[in-house]
């Protein structure tokens, strides 16, 4: 076990893929001499050279379009989107060729390019830095979504991404960053689409990914001093989503409230909610409730906290549940 | 007093070229050396392709109109800058189309009637890139130039020894074929500053047809697209489209520099498109009949029978063997588009991940079922 935070974690991921698979390979503006505007990918291209760690042109869809033909070459390419607000010029090639490509050809090719994407709020900056863009991605079939919120699932489901033949968007969640923890570097951390239950309880299941985990184990310690006994599952996968340990876990408690800092309307919160009731109604002992962003652009950072999920609205949310 | 960018926009500007609109053989000190091998029987065999993917065209569109195809992509009057450029190909070397490389694919030995597959909504492919290095076509403009681009970053990466086997492969390149209307999306603009970046071994070409639909190429371009390489820091080449010698020998110069490290290389294929842009377009409502008849002479296919008949190389006999040939390729092929079978819904679920996926799981599932609860359903899905 060794201690790390989630942005070392990351960067020992990549530097463990670039080791054992010499087609992995890394692309992105600024990742090399810069080590990327968060660090990521610090000293990779000094030990990996600049073949393989590539400080690309300023392009987001020239980044994701040469990686797709790099991918058909053979090779598994690794872009880093600066933010999340910046991905949208590469939209296009994201959603109509990556996503589309194995299908297209009928199953004969294999588009294996993973895009690493720091995402959500909390971090005070300023306009297109601290969006939450993840379902737009998850409603296109063809793409994977995962996000990792402890150090752990950082160091290795970027690997089990690069190792994946699908396309995977590694939703990063970029404020914790710097959120310590405890790494298993022998032990793998297990299926990256599968969620885990990482806080147990029996009387409602907080579902939260990402930058939201940490909130929902707050918020859960809190409740439990009002006495009750929350349960917080880390969906880790957003695209597949695991149902199952979602459903197994309502159909224990009774009560779920979904939360994420993307807005609430049209979010994966919406989708969550709708499978949970048609698979688990007649557990349910109240709605299901979202806690989530507003339908606004993200507000400028003086008022971002007014506008993310907290612990305060996770309480005010559990209390309604508890009206039922 | 014209500008010099109004006097190449109006085509003023001088094209690389090795047979004029009369015919006539015409020399070019600088391409003339990649055609010296090429005999009377190559010259023959050219004159075959283009005439065998305009027979193709032709059988193709009347299948459209016949409502056994969903759209058909005309490419008549481009047939010399498909079959000059395709021809100049290796097999090693990767070639993304747009959607109206018909006359290249065919230089890649895909099979006509395969391309048919897509117009006839049996699949979004149609054929095997891998076999023949030929990728599929790409409706979203532009967007397989990017492809190409980091296909050939490959390569590079490959020659740098990632890929041992590959390695043996040395001086592979790779072909991007884009239309003057695509020219003004950002992704070639992108494709072109990584390639250069890069040093990839990448040929870009163009097929200048003039039109975007209904936009003509003086609304796109204010200069020729030739020109534009100079602002990326590579060669652009200005060829007679309508040349397919010059075609031919423009694209093995520019592979040539591409395959040797020096760089991508942008040729702009001066033609034009004779008939629509699709089969759902009215060119009548946008264009004169003046200007298609100011480029019927210079129609590839005339002038290299000119040529081919007054330099004594070939006879009535070959054109009459040539068209007869064609008539029974387009027999076949029109043949061949009535046996793809219905494609079936439930094999779709198969191809959207490599890897299990449980929503495609319990989708597929829950389809099956519905299937099967009709009592009439004898297929499994093809109803």
């Amino acid at each position: 076990m060794t201690t790390m935070t989630i942005a070392k974690a990351i960067n020992a991921g990549l530097r463990r893929s670039l080791e054992e698979n010499p087609k992995s390979l890394l692309i992105g503006e600024d990742i090399g001499r810069l080590g990327g505007v968060y660090r990521i990918t610090d000293g990779l291209q000094a030990d990996f050279g600049a073949d393989r760690v590539i400080d690309s042109p300023l392009a987001e869809s020239g980044i994701i379009g040469t990686c797709i033909g790099m991918a058909l070459r053979g090779y598994r390419p690794v872009a880093e989107i600066q933010f999340d607000g910046f991905v949208f010029p590469g939209y296009n090639q994201i959603t109509t060729q990556l996503a589309k490509m194995r299908a297209r050809s009928e199953g004969r090719l294999t588009v294996p390019v993973v895009i690493r994407i720091p995402y959500g709020g909390g971090i005070g900056s300023v306009e297109h830095h601290s969006e939450s863009p993840e379902a737009l991605f998850a409603h296109t079939a063809g793409l994977r979504i995962i996000t990792p919120s402890n150090a752990q699932d950082a160091y290795w489901m970027t690997q089990q991404a690069i190792e994946c033949d699908d396309p995977v968007i590694v939703f990063e969640p970029k404020r914790r960053y710097w959120l310590k923890g405890e790494v298993d570097t022998e032990r793998p951390a297990g299926d990256p689409f599968q969620a885990q239950v990482v806080r147990e309880g029996h009387q409602a299941t907080i579902v939260a990914f990402g930058p939201m985990v940490p909130v929902a184990l707050a918020a859960a310690d809190a409740a439990e001093e009002d006495g009750y006994s929350i349960e917080v599952v880390d969906l880790r996968s957003i695209s597949p989503i695991d149902f199952d340990t979602v459903v197994a876990s309502v159909e224990k408690t009774g009560r779920l409230i979904v939360t994420h800092e993307a807005p609430t309307f049209g979010g994966i919160g919406g989708e969550i909610a709708s499978r949970v009731s048609e698979r688990a109604f007649l557990s349910l002992e109240a709605p299901v409730l979202r806690v989530g962003g507003f339908h606004m652009p993200y507000p400028v950072a003086k008022v971002e906290e007014d506008y993310l999920p907290d612990i305060d609205k996770l309480l005010e949310a559990l209390d309604r549940l508890f009206t039922y | 007093m014209a500008t010099s960018a109004e006097a190449a926009v109006a085509g003023e500007e001088q094209l690389l070229q090795l047979l004029d609109e009369n015919g006539q053989r015409t020399e070019h000190a600088r391409l003339a050396a990649y055609v010296e091998d090429v005999d009377a029987e190559a010259l023959r065999g050219m004159y075959r392709d283009m005439a065998l993917t305009r027979r193709f065209d032709v059988e193709a569109t009347a299948l459209q109109r016949q409502g056994q195809l969903a759209l058909w992509v005309p490419c008549r009057g481009q047939e010399a800058a498909q079959i000059g450029s395709g021809l100049a190909t290796r097999a090693g070397d990767y070639i993304f189309p747009t959607y109206r490389e018909h006359g290249v694919a065919w230089t890649r030995q895909v099979d006509f009637a395969e391309m048919l597959r897509i117009f006839r909504g049996v699949s979004n492919g149609g054929w095997d890139p891998r076999e023949n290095n030929f990728h599929m076509y790409t409706m979203v403009l532009a967007a397989q130039t990017l492809h190409a681009t980091g296909y050939a970053m490959g390569i590079n990466q490959d020659q740098r020894g990632w890929d041992a086997e590959r390695r043996a492969a040395d001086g592979d390149a790779v072909v991007a074929y884009f239309g003057d209307g695509a020219s003004s999306e950002g992704d070639v603009h992108e494709s072109m500053v990584f390639a250069a970046s890069f040093d990839a071994p990448i040929v870009f070409f163009c097929q200048n047809n003039q039109w975007a639909i209904s936009v003509p190429f003086e609304v796109q371009s204010k200069v020729p697209l030739a020109s534009r390489a100079a602002g990326y820091g590579f060669e652009g080449l200005r060829v007679d489209g309508n040349d397919v010698l010059a075609c031919l020998a423009a694209t093995r110069y520019a592979l040539d520099k591409a395959r040797s490290g020096r760089g991508p290389v942008l040729i702009e294929a001066v033609t034009y498109r004779m008939s629509a842009h699709t089969t759902a377009d009215d060119p009548t409502k946008y264009r004169l009949s003046t200007e298609e008849e100011s480029w019927a002479p210079k129609d590839p296919l005339t002038r290299l029978e000119t040529y081919l008949r007054q330099s004594g190389q070939a006879d009535d006999a070959f054109f009459e063997q040539v068209a007869a040939d064609a008539d029974e390729m387009a027999a076949g092929v029109r043949a061949k588009a009535f046996t793809f079978p219905d494609p079936v819904l439930a094999d779709s679920f198969n191809n959207v991940y490599a890897e299990a996926h449980p929503l495609i799981r319990e989708e597929s599932e829950w389809f099956r079922q519905y299937e099967a609860g009709f009592a009439d359903n004898q297929t499994g899905g093809a109803r």
